[in-house]
């Protein structure tokens, strides 16, 4: 493989994690992003499976992409995530009861989450597997990483701990606020906000350089 | 089966557990279609429209599903179930009224991935709802979902005429005005208990 297609390759990889966030730039996959994040565990839990169906349906709708009619790819699409679903909701079931308690019907929503049927047509239905691998991966963990910071603030600020690790002390009065459904619009309102503020710095300073 | 009253359940799904507000189903479309109070109204109708009829078939469905002792299939069935429900609204919708279709655009077909028609026909199951109650369950959420989007939308037109930081503009403040209107909605917890 020459430099320069590796390094785009990279460049597939990064742009879900930074430049394309899902959550942060393309505010797609709200749902879950809210409802699960009010613990750092749940937020991982949810991350992975998200990640796991993602990565898998992509890999499958690339390795379709050829054979399937145009006019019912969507169909087509659904029915590959929703497969990969239901292996999540009973591969969760038996490895963890408590996490399936806690996630609850959201792991069914797995379907819905925007990201996946985003891309499996904004991009798997397009590329190459190994592409659509690479691209899945970068998005799957962009969208951990949202899911992490908000569900880092939230369990910090509303309950004084960090992946069920007292940090605060026994001092500390939790934030219930946080836990409660109008504390994860805050945090993910608060989130965007820190994003569009440094977007415009670096637009003003770009503006600046410009003009000396 | 569940026993929960039907009052109980259509004042819980609509006012207290509000889908959007309280459970964070339908984000996307709230944030998305709530720029306009009457498109707001008219996406609310459409999708309490599909939510009753694809809650009938899945509770049809699911009551299927359990003779043939095949549960797994449930996710895969429901979202078939809902995707042509929402196709048979988009080309009534389409017959009926050109001007509308056009005016929900995108997020008609994205109904079937608004999760919030999905969640309905999931919890219904999960809560072992009879007919009658998933009927109501599934009413009292649509409307809901109705009223938390009329009301961002008439919110949403007076922020548009308000000064605002550049930074806020968009989605962060439609985010923070979401969280006060989930706030207001915490105050109806226990409306309605007995």
């Amino acid at each position: 493989m020459s430099e320069s297609s590796s390094n785009r390759n990279l460049q597939v990889f990064l742009n879900g994690i930074w430049k394309e966030n899902p959550v942060f730039v393309q505010v797609l996959g709200m749902c879950p992003t809210l409802a699960v994040t009010n613990s750092v565990r749940n937020a991982i839990a949810m991350g992975i499976s998200t990640m796991f169906v993602l990565v898998m349906s992509s890999m499958l709708v690339a390795m379709v992409r050829k054979v399937v009619p145009k006019q019912v790819r969507i169909a087509t699409y659904i029915l590959i995530i929703s497969t990969f679903v239901t292996i999540v909701d009973y591969l969760i079931k038996a490895v963890s009861i408590p996490v399936y308690k806690a996630l609850g019907p959201f792991i069914a929503l797995i379907v819905v989450n925007c990201i996946i049927l985003g891309r499996a047509e904004a991009f798997a239905s397009k590329n190459t597997v190994y592409r659509s691998v690479l691209d899945a991966v970068g998005m799957g963990v962009g969208f951990c990483i949202a899911l992490l910071c908000l569900g880092g603030v939230r369990e910090l600020l509303g309950s004084g701990s960090f992946l069920g690790v007292p940090i605060f002390g026994p001092y500390f009065e939790p934030w219930v606020i946080f836990l409660l459904p109008s504390g994860g619009f805050f945090t993910l309102g608060a989130w965007l906000l820190v994003f569009s503020l440094l977007k415009e710095r670096k637009a003003r300073r770009a503006a600046q350089e410009q003009s000396a | 089966m569940n026993s929960a009253s039907l009052w109980f359940i259509f004042i819980d799904s609509l006012l207290i557990n509000n889908l959007v507000l309280a459970v964070f189903l339908g984000i996307c479309p709230f944030l998305g279609v709530s720029g306009k109070l009457d498109t707001a109204i008219r996406m609310g109708g459409a999708v309490v429209f599909v939510m009753l009829v694809s809650s009938a078939l899945a509770y049809g469905m699911n009551v299927l599903l359990v003779r043939l002792d095949a549960e797994y299939l449930r996710i895969i069935s429901y979202i078939v179930v809902i995707a042509s429900t929402v196709q048979l609204v988009e080309m009534f919708i389409k017959k009926k009224s050109p001007a509308l279709f056009r005016a929900l655009g995108i997020y008609l077909p994205l109904i079937t991935t608004n999760c919030a028609v999905l969640g309905v026909a999931m919890f219904q199951t999960i809560r072992d709802y009879s007919f009658v109650q998933s009927m109501v369950f599934s009413l009292g959420s649509g409307l809901g979902f109705t009223l938390a989007l009329v009301i961002m939308s008439g919110i949403r037109e007076q922020l548009n005429l308000s000064d605002v930081p550049n930074a806020a503009k968009g989605t962060a403040l439609a985010l923070m005005v979401a969280g006060i209107l989930s706030m207001a909605f915490m105050g109806f917890a226990g409306l309605g208990s007995n």
